[in-house]
Order: C-alpha cells, then structure tokens, then sequence
C-alpha cells in the first residue's frame, strides 16, 4: 500500500468493499496490512505505518480536475466578471434597472456600508442562480419533503410564492443519515409528551436556573453514547465550537487545524487568541512537520515553549466527503504529546459498526481523543451540540464555557428526541431498529457511491462517507445541474465559490438510511440523464463494474496471506 | 581580418589606459581588487545559530512538556454543581427537590408555560418533526420560519427580519458581518458578553465609552473627527458603529436613545440595538426601547433581539431595513453555517408574538405600573421575604433593575398568607437577580 501526500490513498480492487460491512473485518484484511507494512515501512521511516493502524482499507480518492475542463471553467468565470462589469456600469447609468435595496437618502453621507467589490461575487454571480439556495419547504426533512414552489420575474431579485407545493421531492440534501427527521414515530411522541410538561423555552443558563434533570439525563446518555467519562451539551452546534474552543486554549497555545475546516473550528480558533497555523487536507506529513517545528523551535520569536498544542479535525470533511485519518493523527498526538479536538458534525451516527461514529469506524479507543465534539442535527434529527471527554475536562468547561454561563439552555422537547434517537441507535428502546438504520446507511452510501463511479462522474471522498461530492466544475453547470434535477423531482445541494475553491464547484448528495433503494435507484436514473445533458461525465478511470467482473481465486490469494 | 580588427581594439584600449587621468586609474583598482576580495571571502548567514541536528531536535521532542488540557477545578467551585430544576421552569419552580418561587427566570411575559404556545408547537411538532436536518441555505428553510421572519418585521415596523437559531449567536454574528478590520466600533463598557464576542470577532478598533455617559462618547467620537480630518481618505473607507443596548444585562439601566440618534446624526455613526431583555418589556405594545422613546425605527440601523426571554422561545432575530439586514444571509456566521430553528420553537416564537399584539397590555412597563402599587402594600407584610430595594430610578426613568442583594437565598420556601404568594407570584416575570 501505498500513500500519497496529495491525499489519494491507496486503491484496493472494487471488490474488497463486500467483506467490509459493519465492521465484520475478516482476517485476510489485519494479515493483508500487516504483511505490506512490513513493505510499507522501509518506504515509510516515521511513526504512523499507515499499513498497522489501519484495520480496514482507507478508500479515499480525489480525481485530478481534466486540464481542458479547468481552463474551460476559468473562461467561464472570465466571461461572467466581463459581463458583471458591464452590468454594474449599465446600473450606475441607470440603463438597466437597479433592483437591490439602497441606503437611506438621510445617510447618503455615511460611509457605506458596503464595499462595491465585497458584493460584486454577489449581485453578479450567485444572483443569478440564487433559485438553487435557500429552497423553503413545507413538511418534514425526511427521504422525500414537499418544496413550495417560488418564481421569479426579474432574475432573481425576488421571489413570489405561487401557492403550489412541489411534492415528494427526493431530497438529497437535508443531513438526514440515520432517518430520525420524521413526524410520526416514539421520538415525536416522546418529544411531544415531553413539550407538554415542560413547554418549549427555558428562559435562563445553564449555570442559572436553567438545567433541567433533562439536561442531566441527556449528558449521561451521550457520555455512554460515546464511551467517555463525561459530557456536556450546548444549544447549538456552531456555538459550540466557538465558545468552547477559547475555553480550552488561549495565548501562548498553538492550534494545528485543517485547511478545510468549519467555519465554526475556524472561528473558535481565532476568538482564543491562540496561534494557528493549517496543515495541508488530511496529510499527515504536513501535520507532522508541523508538529515537530513547532516543538523544536516553540514560539515565534520569543522561542519558549508552546504552553499546549491542540489538533483541530473533523471526522468527515462535508464540502469533500473525505473522511479524517484517526489511526496516524492519534499516533501522531501521542509521539508529540498534543491534544486532539475531534469535530464529528457529520460522523457521528453516520459512520461505525454502531453508529458511534469515526473512533468506532476505525476501531480505536475512544480515551485516545481528548475532545470528542459533535452535533445532534445531523444523525439525531434535533439540535445542538456536545463536548465529551474525560471527567476534569468537563468539570472545567461546567465552569468556564462561555455558554454554560451566558447562553440559553436547550429546549427540553429538542432534549428529548435527542435521548429517544440516542437510545434507539443503542438499541436500548428494545428495538433492533438502531442498528437496521445504521445498516441501512451503509449500504446506501456504498451502492450510491459504486453506480455513480460506474457512470463516469467525478466524486470525491471516502469511500464509505455518506457526503458524496459529484464535480461539476463550471459556473454554468452549477445553476443547471441545481433546476434540471429539481424538474425531475430531485432535490439535491449545489456549492459554489466561496465555500468550494473557484474552479472545483460541485453537487453534494448527502444520503439517509430513510432512502430505499427504489428511491436511489429513481435518483440515479435522473442524475444519469442530467449527467448526459450536461455532460458531466468527466472522469478518466473507469472501474470495472462489479457484475461483469468474474470472481477471481488469485485476487483473494493475494490478500489472503 | 578578424585578428586585425582585434588588435586594433587592443591598441584603443592600451591607448586609452595610457590617456586616462590618474584618479580614474586609481579608482578602478581599487573597485577590481574588492570584486576580487567579495569573490573569495567566506559566505555567512545571517542566522547566529546553525540548525539543530536530527538527535538534538529528538532530544527536544522528548523532553518537552505540555501544559495539561485544563487546570483542575476544585470541588467547591461555586459553578460547579448546578442546581437541577425538575419540571418546567415556570413560576413555581422544583429546584434540587425543594418547590420555589422563580425570581430568576427571564421568563418576562410569563409566557413560558402558556398554553397556546405549547399547542402552537405541538402542532408544528406533528407537522415537521423536531429538527430541521440542515443549514438555511440547503432545504432549511421552512415556511415557519418565513411566517416568523415577516411576523417580527411587522411587529417592529421594520422592512426585514433575519432568524437565529441561538440567542447568543444573533448579535455576536451580526457585528462581525458589517464591521471588519479597520472600521471603528464605540460601545458601552457595560455591553454584554455576546457583544464582546461579536466585537473580537469582527477584529475593528473598540473604542468603549463609560456606561450611559454620553459626554464621554461625545468625547470620543470628536477625537475621532479630529483624527479623520487629518487623513480624510482614509476615513472615506471607516466605517463607524455605536453598539449599544436597550437594556443593559449588567445594570438594568435603560440607554439613553434620543442622544445617541443625535450623535449619530452629527458624527455619522451607524447604531446597532441590542434589545434582548427590552424587547417585550418597554415601550406601550413591547416594540422595545425605540417605542418607549417613541424613535422612528428607521433611524437605528439593525436592532438585534433574542427570542429567549420574553418570547419565551429559543432563537434570536435582527430587524431593520433591508438594505441593512439582507446582507447577513450572505455573511452572517451563524445564519450561514448553522442548521435553522427548529420549526416548533419558531411556532411558539410566532404564538408569543400573538399573545403580545392581542395584549398590549402584558407588556412588563404596563403591568409594573400597575403593580407598583401592589408590591408597596405587599411589603409590610414581607417581614421574612428579602428587601425589594431592587428599583430604583435611571437615565430613563423608572426601571426594573437587577440587584446584587438580598436575593441570593432566592429559593423562597416558607409560605405566607395566599394573598401575598399569589401577589408575589404575578411578579415572578421580573428579573430580580442573583
């Protein structure tokens, strides 16, 4: 096995995926690594023998962008920004109509509010398909939600709601992994005995009159939930990390954090006061030298000593679907004595043999993370966040976070479908339905990420991530790739600059374990043909399908011993 | 021919030599025997020190220590343990076992158990479930929260209104979405913590004036006219906020809005409003501090509110005019990044907001003059009950003040007469605090 620093990782036969479901790891797969790690490691000299750690393959690819369709892409946006100049020239003139708000006449003499350039990308660009965002619906985020319908008489300035509601649009954007967004079922019944005791606000703090016994039952649950000493929970996952994070580090400190982290790390980071450097996507190289750099050579200037070194990752990257290499960072903070923050937003639920996400995806333990965050939004179908980790750790933040003492406490009927969820993914409902979802989710996210492969997309990420991200690449393709599926009864997720890089835009499919194969299947149909129609079909490597391949005893020799 | 050539040119130069003045020589020498000094000294780096060598750099590695995540926290840290609250948080409380009177709730309008918002969003909860599975942009957005949206805007008389789904985060997204590195902010040194977030993180100059002094703001904001004049293309691009609150968190006092609409005027500052606890609580209908002054709306810029304390809801909202509020679906942080309301607190948000329009008189500056008078018979009789010296008068008149007496054993567990509990009762909606 092989790795490379850009991130592509090593790539097994198609067929391996089958042996791996739900953790079943079979022996040849533990003697198959170690065997080329012994390979690995006269290529490899530093500490994380990717082949050791690793119990299951780590598929993880990233199409190079085809060369024609960069320059293509750039052409395009060259062409859009000519004809952004010339449309902001012919509205200054007034030629053409002005359609967005102006300031008032009493305060024409302020400074203005605005930069003309920061709002250029905006009055320009996404104003045009600005009909692909901010789609409002009228039922429950499920596998299928009702979309009103809206139309626009003057390219997007506006919008006038027809009264016609879209139904049963697939929807393959809503972070709905395990299925829990529903309106019928023992979390909305628990919940719903839950609003009428206890009401919908709590109106006070946490460290004030504000926590309930909910709170108390719930933070229990999640530290069993995860295997941790202890836990606490926030009403929202943003504020979690941008409250929490100054707690633990301040000036002084160092935070090693991932190029292609959250907004919220991003911005927890930078309100600490902590320095902050990035390492490159996933590459433990980067963060190595960093590590080491950083230690050897401590604060800039001053050369003492870093007080702390903290690793900020995510658990599954939702702009790439990538999911983080624990096995090597955990090697990696143990040799250089680091902490590790571990944002599992999107992972947890979603990845693992019990959905307790990426710690159990990999098999490790989960005392080796020293903050395990995440959110309840995405796999549990509520809102909010938590913080667990070891008894001390939570101690503290009880005293210092900035949210235990100045923001509210989540609403108790939220608190509740959290624990209903939670319990039921551990099976302590009595029920098996947990763990079928969970099956579920993985079968989904491997059959979805197979045919689209086979159809010649680009998609980035994990094999195994539920976040797939299929390439479109051209500004145009964007706004289009968005409409024709929303025609065909598809409700899927485009992204753009400024939350992908300029050239790399792309859709992202985020699959539920409440999509039945019938459903998948209609969806891939219709991403097919919209793939044919806009030729989206870019990628170079076909991999045989699994089909029309025939079993092969030599394959399974070879990783047999 | 070649060769001829050459030689001729040698002659030239032999000539030239022999014609060229002495100090021209000189000089050249001097510059060719440097070159040649230049040439062989030895290079240098400007490091002192040479790299370390690979044992020595493991050898550091070794042996540095790192702090411990956190420092421990002794047993009997008074925020330790919170108190456990069994039940609903409503008027009468069960805190760690024992059955309360709630002072310390920010529960205003004493809507937090109210029936009709507890229907409103369980309808809502059998409609659309719990949580809203994604951010505003990807499939978020739910015809609640526009209903809500357009509802807040009418209420306040404003053009627009945005929806947080966190109350802290309302205010500590929006200032970051307009100021930015190099614009100037002047705020009160009482401001609340979530403003302080806000600030530091949208990385502009502070510049913090004494609390309710508007001299001292005055002051300032002339220093800056004198710095501006000095370098008035650099104060073209400046961009200039006073962020205040209607009522302050940390004194109870009202601000004084009238003066700061006439500085704002003179000095061309934008204002932002922070109304969390007065929005529900002043003016006639509960519009917030611009109705009980009675200010044209539009003459503050954004006015930001959490629907936490006398909405009775979670969330927050900014209102203002479009031109103002539109941008933060764009650039406001946590609008952006953050998964939406749910739907059933925007229901009961929405339900709060019709209980106030149908009674305008449960607005907390009607009844506390209505009270006031109940609360001074009351007081004789409340020999055991903790001394009410929490009101007293401010810039703005008479206001509700948070006090740092009496109140700490706020747990009132012995019973009086059913007169005065229930008279005490009615002012469970004030904040007495701790």
């Amino acid at each position: 096995m092989r790795t490379e620093p850009g991130g592509c990782c090593c790539r097994r036969p198609v067929r391996a995926n089958d042996c791996v479901a739900n953790g079943e790891v079979r022996n040849g797969y533990v003697r198959s690594s170690a065997a080329t790690a012994a390979a690995a490691a006269s290529q490899i000299h530093h500490v994380t023998q990717n082949g050791g750690l690793y119990k299951r393959p780590f598929n993880e690819g990233f199409e190079e962008t085809p060369m024609l369709v960069a320059v293509l892409t750039y052409v395009g946006y060259g062409v859009l920004t000519l004809f952004g100049y010339l449309r902001d020239f012919l509205r200054h003139w007034r030629i053409e109509k002005c359609h967005h708000a102006t300031e008032r006449e009493e305060q024409k003499d302020f400074v203005s509010l605005y930069q003309d350039f920061e709002n250029f990308y905006t009055r320009n660009l996404y104003m045009r398909i600005r009909d692909n965002w901010n789609r409002p619906i009228c039922s429950v985020p499920g596998a299928r939600v009702d979309i009103m319908e809206r139309q626009s008489h003057d390219y997007n300035w506006s919008f006038k709601y027809t009264g016609n509601v879209i139904k049963d649009v697939i929807n393959m954007g809503s972070y709905n992994y395990l299925g829990f967004a529903r309106n019928t079922g023992p979390c909305q019944e628990a919940a719903a005995k839950v609003l009428e005791e206890y009401g919908v606000g709590v109106c006070s703090t946490r460290q004030e009159i504000g926590n309930l016994d909910k709170h108390e039952e719930l933070e229990k649950l999640v530290a069993s939930f995860l295997g941790v000493e202890a836990a606490m929970t926030y009403g929202m996952g943003f504020a979690t990390n941008s409250m929490n994070i100054p707690a633990l580090v301040s000036k002084g400190c160092l935070i090693l954090s991932d190029e292609l982290n959250h907004a919220s790390l991003v911005l927890g980071a930078r309100l600490s006061g902590a320095t902050i450097r990035v390492f490159k996507h996933n590459n433990m190289q980067s963060l190595e030298k960093l590590l080491k750099d950083a230690i050897v050579y401590g604060q800039p200037r001053t050369r003492r000593p870093w007080k702390k070194i903290l690793i900020l990752v995510e658990g599954i990257y939702s702009m790439e679907g990538s999911i983080v290499r624990l096995p090597e960072v955990i090697a990696l903070k143990k040799k250089y004595k680091a902490y590790l923050y571990l944002d599992e937003a999107h992972s947890i639920g979603a990845l693992g043999p019990t959905g307790r996400g990426v710690v159990d995806y990999f098999g490790l333990d989960p005392e080796d993370v020293d903050i395990m965050m995440g959110t309840f939004t995405k796999s549990f179908g509520a809102s909010g966040g938590y913080i667990g980790g070891k008894k001390e750790l939570i101690d503290y933040l009880r005293t210092h976070s900035h949210s235990a003492v100045y923001a509210t406490s989540p609403s108790p009927p939220v608190v509740e479908q959290i624990v209903t969820s939670m319990k039921c993914i551990m099976g302590q409902d009595g029920t098996t339905l947990g763990k079928e979802c969970i099956q579920q989710l993985a079968e989904n996210v491997r059959y979805f990420r197979r045919r689209l492969k086979n159809m010649g997309f680009i998609i980035y990420g994990n094999e195994d991530s539920p976040v797939v991200p299929l390439m479109l690449y051209m500004p145009a393709k964007i706004g289009a790739f968005g409409r024709e599926m929303l025609k065909r009864n598809i409700g899927v997720v485009v992204v753009g600059f400024p939350a992908t890089p300029i050239i790399e835009s792309r859709a992202r499919f985020c699959l539920s374990a409440a999509h039945t194969k019938e459903m998948l299947d209609t969806a891939l149909k219709e991403i097919d043909e919209v793939g044919d129609l806009l030729h989206l079909k870019y990628s170079r490597h076909r991999s045989v399908p699994l089909l029309d391949r025939p079993f092969d005893e030599t394959t399974y020799e070879e990783t047999e011993d | 021919m070649a060769t001829v050539a050459e030689q001729w040119v040698l002659v030239e130069m032999v000539q030239a030599l022999y014609e060229a003045p002495a100090y021209h020589l000189i000089l050249e020498g001097i510059l060719i025997l440097w070159i040649i000094r230049l040439l062989f000294s030895k290079t240098y780096k400007l490091q002192e020190r040479s790299d370390l060598t690979v044992k020595e750099k493991e050898e550091l590695i070794e042996e540095w220590q790192p702090e411990p995540l956190v420092p421990p926290v002794s047993k009997d840290h008074p925020a330790l343990n919170y108190n456990i609250v069994s039940g609903p948080p409503s008027h009468n409380i069960v805190v760690n076992g024992k059955e309360c009177i709630n002072f310390a709730s920010f529960n205003f309008l004493g809507l937090l158990d109210n029936p009709r918002l507890k229907a409103a969003a369980l309808a809502s909860l059998k409609k659309c479930g719990v949580g809203t599975c994604g951010p505003r942009g990807f499939y978020g957005t739910f015809d609640v929260h526009l209903d809500l949206e357009d509802r807040l805007a009418k209420f306040m008389k404003t053009e627009e209104a945005i929806i947080y789904s966190y109350g802290f985060a309302t205010i500590a997204s929006a200032i970051p979405a307009y100021s930015k590195r190099g614009d100037i902010v002047f705020v009160d040194k009482a401001a609340c913590f979530a403003i302080q977030k806000g600030l530091q993180a949208s990385r502009s100059d502070i510049k913090l004036f004494n609390h309710n002094d508007m001299d001292d703001l005055q002051r300032l904001l002339k220093e800056q006219e004198i710095e501006d004049q000095k370098n008035p293309r650099k104060a073209r691009v400046t961009r200039r906020f006073i962020v205040v609150e209607g009522l302050y968190m940390n004194t109870g006092t009202i601000c004084p809005l009238p003066e700061l609409v006439k500085l704002k005027y003179r000095y061309k500052a934008r204002i932002f409003l922070e109304e969390s606890l007065s929005f529900g609580v002043l003016g006639e209908h509960g519009r917030g501090v611009t109705e009980h002054f009675g200010i044209d709306i539009d003459d503050i810029d954004l006015i930001s509110a959490n629907m936490e304390n006398s909405l009775a809801s979670i969330g927050g909202f900014c209102c203002g005019r479009s031109f103002v509020i539109d941008h933060q679906r764009l650039s406001g942080q946590g609008y952006c990044f953050s998964a939406s309301l749910p739907p059933l607190l925007a229901a009961a948000a929405i339900e709060a907001l019709n209980i106030m329009e149908e009674n305008p008189a449960l607005g907390l500056w009607s009844q506390w003059n209505k009270q006031k008078r109940n609360w001074r018979k009351l007081r004789p009789q409340s020999a055991g009950w903790p001394r009410p010296c929490c009101f007293s008068l401010g810039p703005g008149g008479l206001s509700p003040r948070n006090t740092q007496t009496d109140l700490s054993h706020c747990t009132v567990s012995h019973r009086g007469p059913a007169g005065t509990r229930q008279g005490v009762t009615r002012w469970c909606g004030y904040r007495l605090s701790i």
